[in-house]
């Protein structure tokens, strides 16, 4: 008898694959501006796995922070430095040859150890039909867990202290960014 | 043990270790592009993805659906992959002010130009 297909897994082998994909045509790309366009794709294709993980929030912060501002930024230091000559660089075949290598067989080790783990096997079809039955939004129990009160789990420890290092680190890590990169009256450093 | 993941896997649900594969691909294409290219704008390319490849481990650990409930992690992998993509923010916002102070001080994005510190 022929099982019925279960749609989570399609979905998410079809996100695994624009991810993974895209995320190698970052790689062999050499053109910087199409670089950047795959990277858009394949980060959004993660925010869907996200989804499918049931990471509901962190899936959409991924798309508004990661490819809405992130990007958006590395995108604006492609167009502030994309003179002729930089758009597209070539790296040595035989330099991505090498690290395509050392990359495969790290690759394929991560993928065995995966593999490897009993526990880390999916869940049986009864079992997901389960946990999806009590699926619930995740928002407001991150917004607890930042402010320090975890309601999903009372025995674990909150994030007050974190969020508020982070908070303050981006404030620093802006205003050092704007200092570094303020305009200035051009200095002929030209070390040619 | 299964060799391979794509066995009757449309079939039934996915657990951890799909998440972990695809997670692992990010991070081997994040470290090869951050070796490979020159432009420093690339580099930085590199490094987002090899924080998504991370983000996506946390996320899979997190998830109730992927194994046991009292097994995962919980709430935690989420969090912590908040704090990894606001990081990421801050990383790529420093990185780029200091790619531009570079490219305007000489004239060029190619890392491999950057050996004034050589010895």
């Amino acid at each position: 008898m022929e099982a019925p297909i279960y749609w989570p897994s399609v979905f998410f082998f079809l996100f695994a694959g624009l991810a993974c994909a895209f995320a190698l045509a970052v790689v062999i790309s050499p053109n910087i501006v199409r670089m950047a366009f795959y990277l858009v794709l394949s980060l959004a294709s993660t925010a869907g796995l996200f989804f499918l993980a049931g990471a509901d929030f962190v899936g959409a912060m991924q798309i508004m922070i990661y490819v809405g501002g992130t990007l958006v930024l590395l995108v604006f230091g492609v167009m502030l430095t994309s003179q002729d000559r930089f758009i597209s660089m070539k790296t040595s075949t035989f330099d991505l040859g090498v690290t395509g290598v050392v990359g495969g067989c790290f690759f394929l080790l991560l993928w065995y150890s995966a593999l490897s783990v009993p526990g880390w096997r999916g869940l049986s079809i009864e079992q997901a039909t389960a946990a999806e039955s009590q699926l619930q939004p995740t928002a407001t129990q991150l917004g607890m867990g930042l402010l320090g009160v975890r309601v999903d789990a009372p025995d674990h420890s909150g994030y007050l202290l974190v969020f508020e290092i982070i908070s303050v680190h981006l404030l620093v890590v802006l205003i050092g960014a704007a200092y570094l990169a303020r305009a200035r009256r051009r200095k002929t450093l030209a070390v040619e | 043990m299964t060799p391979y993941l794509l066995a009757s896997s449309l079939t039934e649900p996915v657990g951890v270790r799909h998440f972990l594969v695809v997670g692992a691909f990010l991070f081997i294409c994040g470290v090869v592009c951050m070796a490979t290219k020159r432009n420093a704008l690339g580099i930085l390319m590199g490094i987002e993805l090899v924080l998504n490849g991370a983000n996506l481990n946390f996320i899979a650990f997190g998830s109730p659906y992927l194994r046991q409930a009292s097994e995962s992690i919980g709430l935690d992998g989420q969090l912590m992959s908040l704090f990894v993509i606001v990081l990421a923010a801050a990383e790529a916002a420093v990185a780029l002010a200091i790619a531009l102070n570079f490219y305007n001080s000489f004239n060029t994005i190619d890392v491999d130009r950057a050996d004034q510190l050589q010895g």
